[in-house]
Formats: structure tokens, C-alpha cells, sequence
């Protein structure tokens, strides 16, 4: 923690450590076993304030900024990818366009339930038929009176199944890709709003991913985010922020695995010594150590940018983009370190190894960070 | 009701503790420091004693020691404290418990506390004597290594349960008086994001030798009657012998060593 965190941050970090060390860790490897949602920790998080960190004080939520938030989901994602990113999806993709976007009726309404976890949220993006290609989307909202008729299928919706709300960005006019595409908020219980297959994962198996199904889902038009015709630019700066939280997720897996792989090599012993006196399992823990630090900035400095009002989006997607291949690295080395050991579900890096795979896919593939991150250099090529 | 808690900042359980060169403290480089776990149930207890009463009670959280003493005031604030005060002056370095309890009785007393409490020892030193310390300097009753602490309706004594050999046993004590507290008391809280907020806000006081009303003479290294002479590592765990073989032979083969080579039989 060299950065300029201030004294607020460095109690931010303990308490998130704390938690994550005495309440969730014992539990994570069951969960993540049974594939169950911890919603009892998840409330709690929420209870302690660490759902509202994007949420200003007078919506209930502490205003904390990004660089406190990805602090405390370092410290969640460092015992638990589950309960990252469902930490991480509630305050950056849920909370945040709402507050950025939303009027001050639907603030009102949501905003306190959400910041104290009391309501779950989701974020729905990803169809069967668009997710990189996240304006190719076909869901339909079909205007009726003072509301919209929704039809169509989400896909892949992380805390789908146990959200109270969901953001939800359909097509609103097939004319245009990208300017036809509208953000509702829709809740749980509305007819015609449904939860369908849960998905079965390699990894983040105590966090669900499900799919969501509109069938003449009717919602008032009071419910739009922002404008008619805005979900794709509100999507988009989501995801700028969101990336952030995800790259953290990335930072707190590989802290995990240097960590388990640090006292592995002092604890294993081959060839009458701990493995840690060979040169070749010091220098992958070097190498382990010096990426996650410059990782670790990355991300620091763009949830910095992010808080300051600067722009962010080549930074975030620098971030997520480094952290993500930096923390599957880790892993794997994580696991070589074990050896047979890191093979076996007895050993907390198998799951680590598993948890670290995602990060490199969802909030946009490492492919397509690269995409943002060229055209922010390629500027004059527009 | 004012009640004081006293916090302590020491090194974290599971880090690694050198010594320092010059052989009587500990070398803080790469320590991580944190309040002393048992001195949490004590702020817990103070923070839960004025959330049942709901009246003006106040908690002022009091540590001793150097700058980082700041970090587990803020921690206790963050938790809920009213107040913080930081003693720390240079006079005050090297005291012993004995001097340190004669500092911290002068710092408690103008505060008028009802009650006291502290952890039933700090884990750095393990000496358990400062609280019992001031205690006798303020001279009003105490109850060590207590795990349920009740207060009376109106105010004036408290129960506390201690577990002593064999039984529980119940002391009552007429307030003011000092509690020094043991697991199983409560479960200590988180401090709540909302409460760290607010813990920034608050001013910690700084206390010194000159507001402390005692002489130079009288505390730190000056004051005190004992001194460590030394600090010695534990020794190096000798290598772990493994016996091979079915149970017979590795019962037959202990024997043989513990006659022959332990030599304790
Ligand atoms: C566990 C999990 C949780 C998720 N949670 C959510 C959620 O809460 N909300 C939500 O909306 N979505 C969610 N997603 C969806 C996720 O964001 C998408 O899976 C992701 O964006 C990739 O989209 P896709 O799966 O359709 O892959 P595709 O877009 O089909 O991509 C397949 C491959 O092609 C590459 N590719 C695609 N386009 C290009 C291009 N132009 N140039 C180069 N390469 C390209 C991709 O990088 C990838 O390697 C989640 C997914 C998972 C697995």
C-alpha cells in the first residue's frame, strides 16, 4: 500500500480485510463448493456501507469515491471472486448509472436500497446473440401509453437470480445501432420479467450468472435512465468504471495466489529444502510480486482519474487489460508452485486458478480492451 | 455516563517480530501494527454499554505511546468512540507499567470517568499490569479478565463475571471503577464505512508531560522502577524426527529414544 493512500483508506482497508479474513474466507471454499449465493455476507457488506461507495451521502451511500472502492474489493476479491464481483457490479454498474443518470425521483426511490444492500441489483447487457458486440443487442421495448412493452432474453447476468432491480438496456428504435438503445430500471416481481437457466462455471461458483427473460414485460416509462435513446452511451461510461472494479477483482486473486504460493515455498520441502531456496521458485515470486505491484498502480491511478473527473477510459481498460493477464499469470504460476498440491481442490489456489479466468473476459474481453485502448491512441484515424 | 476505553497500539499476531540492535525493543520496520485484539472487546463494551442506555453517555477512547497510537484511535473513533485522546511525549518513552499507569491515572482522572476499561493484557508485553495500575493510582475497584459485565439500573455498581478455577465467579463493584476485558465478553464490531467518515472528522488531543501535571522525574524511563535489560529470540525449533514403521515398531522406537536420547525416562 505505498500509493498515496490517506489514513481513511489505510481503516477503509482494514475494515474490508478484517471482514474478508474472519467472515468470509472461512465460508468462500463451501460456497463456492455448493454453489451457493452468500447473501447473508453479501447483506452484511451491504449493512457496513461497502455497497453504497459511489452513492452520495444523501442517497444513503458514503460518496467514497473509486480508489476507496477498489481498495476494499481488493481485500473482498483476495478471499472470495464471488463476492467481488457481486460487490463490484452492485456499486460500479448498478448504483453509479443510476446516479449519474438517473432523474431525482428514481434516485430517491432506489438509490438507499441499494446503497445498504437492503436491494441487490444487476446489470443487463449481454444477449445470447450480442456481447462484445454490445449495441448488436435485439431485445425490444415497444411503446404502449406512459409505458414500454419489453420482450426478449439477457444472458450471463451476474446476481440475476437474487436481484431486487435490474438495469437493463433494450432497443428502443431498430433504426439506430447504437442511439436506439434505452436503459430501464426493471424490478423483480413485475409480470413478465423472469429468471431463467442458472449457468453451471469453470469458476465464481458461489456468485450466480443467469439468465433473464421479458415476456411482455410491461415498465413504466418513468423508468428510463437518463433519455430515450442514451442506454449505449450509459452502458459504455458503466463499463469505463466497472472495468476498474474488475481489474482490482484481478489484483485481489493474484495477491491471494502470491500469497498462498509465498508460504507454500517456505513450508514444501524437495531435495532436503524448502522449495523456496530454488532460483527458479524465487524468481517466479519475484515476477509474481513486481507485476501485481504495477498492476496495483494501474488500477489506483484510474480509479484516481475516475474520482478526480478526468478522463479514464484508455486507464481503466489499461488496467483491466494488465491486471486480468497479470492475475491469470500469477495463478498459473501460483499453481506450478504447488505443484500436485495446486491441482487439488484441498488447495485454495485450484479455485484461484479457476477465479482468475473471467477477468479476462467479462466488463469486455482482453480483445477488446485492446480495441478501446487503440482507438484512444489512433485518434487521428477516426 | 463517561466511560473511557484504553487502546493500545501492538504488532499484528502474525507478524514477524525482530529485534531491534539495540537489543531491549522491538525493531518496528516492517511491522504491521494494529489495536490490541483484547483492547477491542473493551471498546465494544463501552460502545454497546452506550447504546443500551441511549442518554448522553459518552466514550472517549485514551492510548499511550508513540504516533501510530493515532491509528487505533482513529480505529476505535471509526467504531463509534465520542472522543480520542493520544498521551505521548518523549519524556514518556521507556517507562515501565508502573510508570505508564502513574501517567495514564493523571490523564484519566480530570476526565471523571464512571468507567474504565481496558484489554486484560496487551499481546506485545503480556505484562497485564497497567490497568490494574491505574486502577490502584485512582484508587477505585477492578475487575481483570472479566467476560460479562453488567451495570445496575441506577448506575452506581457493576457485576462482572470472571472465570476463575473451577466456576465463574461474580464480584460486584462500586463505580467508578476498571474493567479489564477478556474474550467472550462480545464480538467486537466492524468500523462501518459511514463510521470511518464520521472518525475523520474528529479531532484527536494530544496530551503531553506538561498537561499530564507529573514531573519528568516521575515518568518514562525516569520514573521506572524496572527496566529490560535484554530481549532474547525463542530458540530455533530443532529439527522434527519422524518415525517410520507399523504401530509396534514406531511405539518401541519412541521408547528407545525417549530413554536414550531425550533422556526423560
Ligand atoms: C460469469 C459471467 C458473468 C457475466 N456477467 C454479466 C453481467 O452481469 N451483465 C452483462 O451484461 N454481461 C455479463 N457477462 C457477459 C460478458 O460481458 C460477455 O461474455 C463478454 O462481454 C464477451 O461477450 P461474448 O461472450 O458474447 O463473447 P463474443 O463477443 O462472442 O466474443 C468471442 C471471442 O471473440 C472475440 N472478439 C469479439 N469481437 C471481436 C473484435 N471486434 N475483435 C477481436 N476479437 C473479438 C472476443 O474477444 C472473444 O475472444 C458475464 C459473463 C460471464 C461469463
Amino acid at each position: 500500500m505505498q500509493f498515496p493512500l490517506t489514513e481513511e483508506h489505510r481503516l477503509i482497508q482494514e475494515t474490508a480485510r478484517n471482514f474478508a479474513d474472519n467472515e468470509i474466507a472461512p465460508v468462500a471454499d463451501r460456497h463456492n463448493r455448493e454453489g451457493s449465493f452468500p447473501l447473508e455476507l453479501v447483506k452484511r457488506l451491504g449493512e457496513l456501507g461497502f455497497m453504497g461507495m459511489l452513492v452520495p451521502e444523501q442517497y444513503g451511500g458514503t460518496g467514497l469515491g473509486n480508489l476507496p472502492l477498489v481498495v476494499a474489493l481488493e481485500e473482498v476479491n483476495r478471499v472470495d471472486a464471488s463476492t467481488g464481483v457481486t460487490m463490484s457490479v452492485q456499486n460500479s454498474l448498478v448504483c453509479a448509472p443510476i446516479v449519474h443518470f438517473a432523474n431525482e425521483t428514481l434516485k430517491q426511490k432506489y438509490l438507499p436500497k441499494l446503497a445498504s444492500g437492503a436491494f441487490l441489483g444487476a446489470y443487463a447487457l449481454s444477449e445470447p446473440g450480442s456481447g462484445s458486440d454490445a449495441a448488436g443487442l435485439v431485445s425490444s421495448a415497444v411503446k404502449d401509453g406512459d409505458s414500454y412493452v419489453l420482450n426478449g432474453t439477457k444472458n450471463f447476468i451476474t446476481t440475476g437470480a437474487e436481484a431486487d432491480i435490474v438495469v437493463a438496456m433494450v432497443r428502443t428504435d431498430p433504426n439506430h445501432k447504437t442511439r436506439g438503445i434505452t436503459a430501464f430500471i426493471l424490478e423483480k416481481g413485475w409480470k413478465g420479467f423472469s429468471v431463467g437457466k442458472k449457468e453451471e462455471k469453470l469458476g465464481l461458483r458461489s456468485s450466480s450468472t443467469v439468465q433473464l427473460v421479458f415476456e411482455d414485460l410491461r415498465v413504466p416509462a418513468a423508468n428510463i435512465v437518463g433519455e430515450l435513446g442514451l442506454g449505449f452511451k450509459i452502458a459504455m461510461h458503466t463499463l469505463d468504471g466497472g472495468r476498474i472494479g474488475i481489474a482490482a477483482q484481478a489484483v485481489g486473486i493474484a495477491q491471494a495466489c502470491l500469497d498462498a504460493s509465498v508460504k507454500y515455498a517456505e513450508e514444501r520441502e524437495a531435495f532436503n529444502q524448502p522449495i523456496g531456496r530454488f532460483q527458479a521458485v524465487q524468481f517466479k515470486l519475484a515476477n509474481m510480486a513486481t507485476k501485481l505491484e504495477a498492476a496495483r498502480l494501474l488500477v489506483y491511478n484510474a480509479a484516481r482519474l475516475k474520482d478526480e473527473g478526468q478522463p479514464h477510459g484508455k486507464e481503466a481498460a489499461m488496467a483491466k487489460l494488465f491486471a486480468s493477464e497479470m492475475s491469470n499469470e500469477a495463478a498459473r504460476e501460483a499453481v506450478q508452485i504447488h505443484g500436485g498440491a495446486g491441482y487439488l481442490e484441498d488447495f485454495p489456489v485450484e479455485r484461484y486458478f479457476r477465479d482468475a479466468r473471467i477477468t479476462e473476459i467479462y466488463e469486455g474481453t482482453s480483445e477488446i480492451q485492446r480495441i478501446v485502448i487503440a482507438r484512444h491512441l489512433l485518434k487521428g484515424l477516426r | 455516563m463517561k466511560i473511557v476505553v484504553l487502546v493500545k497500539s501492538v504488532p499484528d499476531t502474525e507478524s514477524k517480530i525482530k529485534i531491534a540492535a539495540d537489543g531491549v525493543s522491538i525493531d518496528p520496520a516492517g511491522v504491521k501494527f494494529v489495536m490490541n485484539p483484547y483492547d477491542e472487546f473493551a471498546v465494544e463494551e463501552g460502545l454497546r454499554i452506550k447504546e443500551r442506555l441511549k442518554d448522553d453517555t459518552t466514550v472517549v477512547a485514551v492510548s499511550m505511546g508513540p504516533e501510530r497510537g493515532v491509528e487505533v484511535l482513529r480505529t476505535a473513533l471509526a467504531m463509534g468512540a465520542d472522543d480520542a485522546i493520544h498521551v505521548s511525549d518523549p519524556a514518556f518513552e521507556g517507562g515501565d507499567a508502573q510508570a505508564n499507569a502513574r501517567v495514564l491515572a493523571a490523564v484519566i482522572k480530570p476526565l471523571a470517568a464512571d468507567l474504565i476499561l481496558g484489554g486484560k493484557q496487551a499481546i506485545d508485553f503480556d505484562a497485564a499490569q497497567t490497568c490494574p495500575a491505574i486502577a490502584e493510582y485512582l484508587e477505585i475497584p477492578q475487575a481483570l479478565i472479566v467476560t460479562e459485565l453488567k451495570l445496575s439500573d441506577d448506575k452506581k455498581t457493576a457485576t462482572a463475571r470472571r472465570r476463575v478455577e473451577g466456576g465463574d465467579e461474580l464480584v460486584e463493584l462500586s463505580l467508578p471503577a476498571l474493567v479489564t476485558c477478556e474474550k467472550g465478553l462480545n464480538e467486537p464490531r466492524y468500523a462501518s464505512l459511514p463510521g470511518i467518515m464520521k472518525a475523520k472528522k474528529k479531532e484527536i488531543k494530544k496530551v503531553g508531560l506538561a498537561d499530564s501535571g507529573l514531573t519528568a522525574e516521575q515518568v518514562g524511563a525516569a520514573g521506572s522502577k524496572s527496566k529490560v535489560v535484554k530481549f532474547h529470540n525463542l530458540p530455533e525449533r530443532p529439527a522434527v524426527k519422524m518415525i517410520p514403521g507399523d504401530a509396534a515398531t514406531q511405539a518401541k522406537e519412541l521408547v528407545r529414544l525417549l530413554r536414550e536420547e531425550a533422556k526423560v525416562l
